[in-house]
């Protein structure tokens, strides 16, 4: 009768109502550590999105996304610390330069294929982490407090804890739909295509690689959106924001929710960070747990718990 | 619509083409054959734009081509099929198609627009397959195919771009009889509307489809004529055609 009820819409739907009404529980039980919790995961989950495009639908491993967090944070943490605390300016100025470095990146990047892309992703990620480590100005390795957060008016005050969560929350869904919109258009097509068989798009006529790099530039901007919102929330930018092992767990949440999938990276941020939450309060070594986990994902389940709840085999 | 002239391509020590020259009048099918290590898969590939020459020249309905990127190439009208499938394994089949038929659509920097179910892309889409003989096999995904439905498609994706001339790159590879005889006719068909280059190792259907045979041995055109002609030529028949009768005998 209703082929929208499985396993994986009624899982991906009950999250969707926990996230929308987890402030509400955190008023009723006087919890402000979860709702502090929950917005930390929203703004991963989106930057686990944008990571998603390009790795997911477009097969490029990217090792260095944490960078545009980096980026994004730096750019509300150095125009904050000037004095310019205008929201709009900053988030302009964010996005922009975020978008400029996928930019500069991809236009390198994008040449080569397979372990050779990865490293030079890495690699330059790398570079901007030291770049951050050696501003003396902004606080150098101890990265920089912010005074204030972004200033959009007296009517969007994101001092106000319940407000921002759900701002973020709304950068979230919407992120997830303008990537399932992206990657069901001629472009995303062609961006999947590339993935499947970039041999073929080029004989039957695809330039692949300017498609590929525009892919890469949105990806990076979305991601520069979380890094603001995360300095917002944080209050507090550093090098570590774009270390590349938060390069690594925005894989990890891709590949453990399912890659390809729209809500995947949304499941698997939260079910990596709730884990190491979780984990963290029994034991301090929670990673020795974590790994085997993942490696039975990736052995047994490759679509990820995607695959598991449609009892779908990918790749 | 395509010529080849003095066209050269060297691989360390082995020459792969040997100033390989040749022309195909508008309309003709062409085959190419050759024993194993000829150089056909090179010669392919210098057409299709993969492998670069080392000298020598590739006009394609009036225009250089040489130093073209493959894209380019598909964009004037000049399609290929591969020797081993090389499709959207992860697509339906009707993907597959529907992806060729937008890449001569105009440019894809469309983001928005669900292009699943854009008919301008559907429908031109189905027709090919129709021509394919895969319609009933439009929403199944390609890793399902069976090998000769692979085949098929392969044609399809070339077809697809609505190109002047094809490449095939022995399109029989693997073929079982029914499903080769299948495929002549398909070619049979198509070589009424366009052009075509074959190359192929089954020697059956080269002689019942070819209007011309050249023939290549270690990167060199040894004989280039009509099937008959390519038949009675003795260094052909000592070179290429001898070796398969003594191995059948």
């Amino acid at each position: 009768m209703n082929a929208w009820v499985t396993p994986r819409n009624i899982v991906v739907a009950c999250l969707l109502l926990i996230l929308i009404l987890l402030p509400v529980y955190a008023a009723w039980a006087d919890n402000p550590f979860v709702l502090n919790m929950f917005t930390r995961i929203v703004i991963l989950a989106l930057a686990a999105t944008s990571l998603n495009l390009i790795l997911g639908y477009g097969g490029m491993v990217s090792f260095g996304h944490a960078a545009y967090l980096g980026i994004g944070g730096y750019a509300i943490g150095i125009l904050t610390y000037e004095g310019l605390s205008n929201g709009y300016l900053q988030l302009a100025v964010a996005l922009s330069v975020s978008a400029l470095f996928a930019l500069l990146v991809g236009a390198i990047s994008l040449r080569t294929r397979g372990v050779y892309f990865i490293m030079i992703t890495l690699a330059l990620s790398q570079m901007i982490y030291y770049v951050a480590s050696a501003l003396d100005r902004y606080g150098a390795d101890d990265g920089l407090t912010l005074t204030r957060r972004s200033q959009f008016g007296p009517w969007l005050d994101l001092g106000n804890k319940t407000l921002f969560y759900y701002i973020c929350l709304a950068c979230l869904l919407a992120g997830i739909y303008l990537v399932w919109r992206i990657v069901n258009s001629r472009f995303g097509l062609v961006i999947q295509g590339a993935r499947s068989n970039e041999r073929r798009m080029h004989a039957i006529g695809f330039p692949t690689y300017r498609y590929k790099l525009l892919c890469f530039v949105f990806a990076g901007t979305m991601c520069g959106l979380a890094g603001a919102l995360l300095a917002n929330h944080s209050d507090f930018v550093s090098p570590a924001m774009m270390h590349w092992t938060r390069s690594g767990d925005l894989i990890i949440m891709v590949v453990l929710g399912g890659m390809a999938t729209p809500f995947g990276p949304m499941v698997g941020a939260v079910a990596l960070l709730v884990l190491e939450e979780v984990l963290s309060r029994y034991t301090e070594y929670w990673q020795i747990i974590i790994g085997p986990m993942l490696l039975l994902v990736v052995i047994f389940a490759r679509g990820g718990i995607d695959s598991i709840l449609t009892g779908k085999r990918r790749g | 619509m395509l010529q080849i002239v003095d066209l050269s391509r060297r691989f360390g020590g082995i020459v792969a083409s040997d100033r390989i020259s040749f022309a195909i009048p508008e309309g003709e099918l062409h085959a190419v054959i050759g024993p194993n290590g000829a150089g056909k898969t090179t010669l392919i590939g210098q057409l299709t734009g993969e492998i670069v020459p080392d000298a020598g020249r590739v006009l394609f309905a009036g225009h250089d081509i040489t130093g073209l990127r493959v894209y380019r190439r598909s964009a004037l009208g000049l399609a290929r099929s591969f020797q081993i499938t090389s499709l959207f394994r992860d697509f339906t089949t009707l993907d597959n198609v529907a992806l060729a038929v937008q890449a001569h659509a105009g440019h894809s920097f469309r983001l928005w627009r669900d292009a699943r179910h854009d008919p301008r892309l559907r429908d031109p889409a189905r027709d090919v397959l129709r021509r394919a003989g895969l319609a009933d096999r439009a929403e199944v995904m390609v890793s399902e195919l069976s090998h000769g439905e692979q085949r098929q498609l392969e044609i399809a994706m070339a077809l697809a771009t609505r190109p002047r001339m094809l490449l095939l790159d022995e399109p029989m590879a693997g073929m079982g009889p029914e499903e080769s005889a299948r495929m002549v006719a398909t070619l049979r068909e198509l070589k009424r509307e366009l052009t075509i280059l074959l190359v192929e190792h089954d020697m059956e259907a080269v002689f019942a489809l070819a209007d011309r045979i050249t023939v290549l041995v270690y990167g060199r055109v040894i004989a280039s004529g009509l099937p008959e002609e390519i038949r009675a030529d003795p260094e052909v028949r000592k070179a290429y055609l001898g070796e398969q009768e003594a191995a059948h005998g």
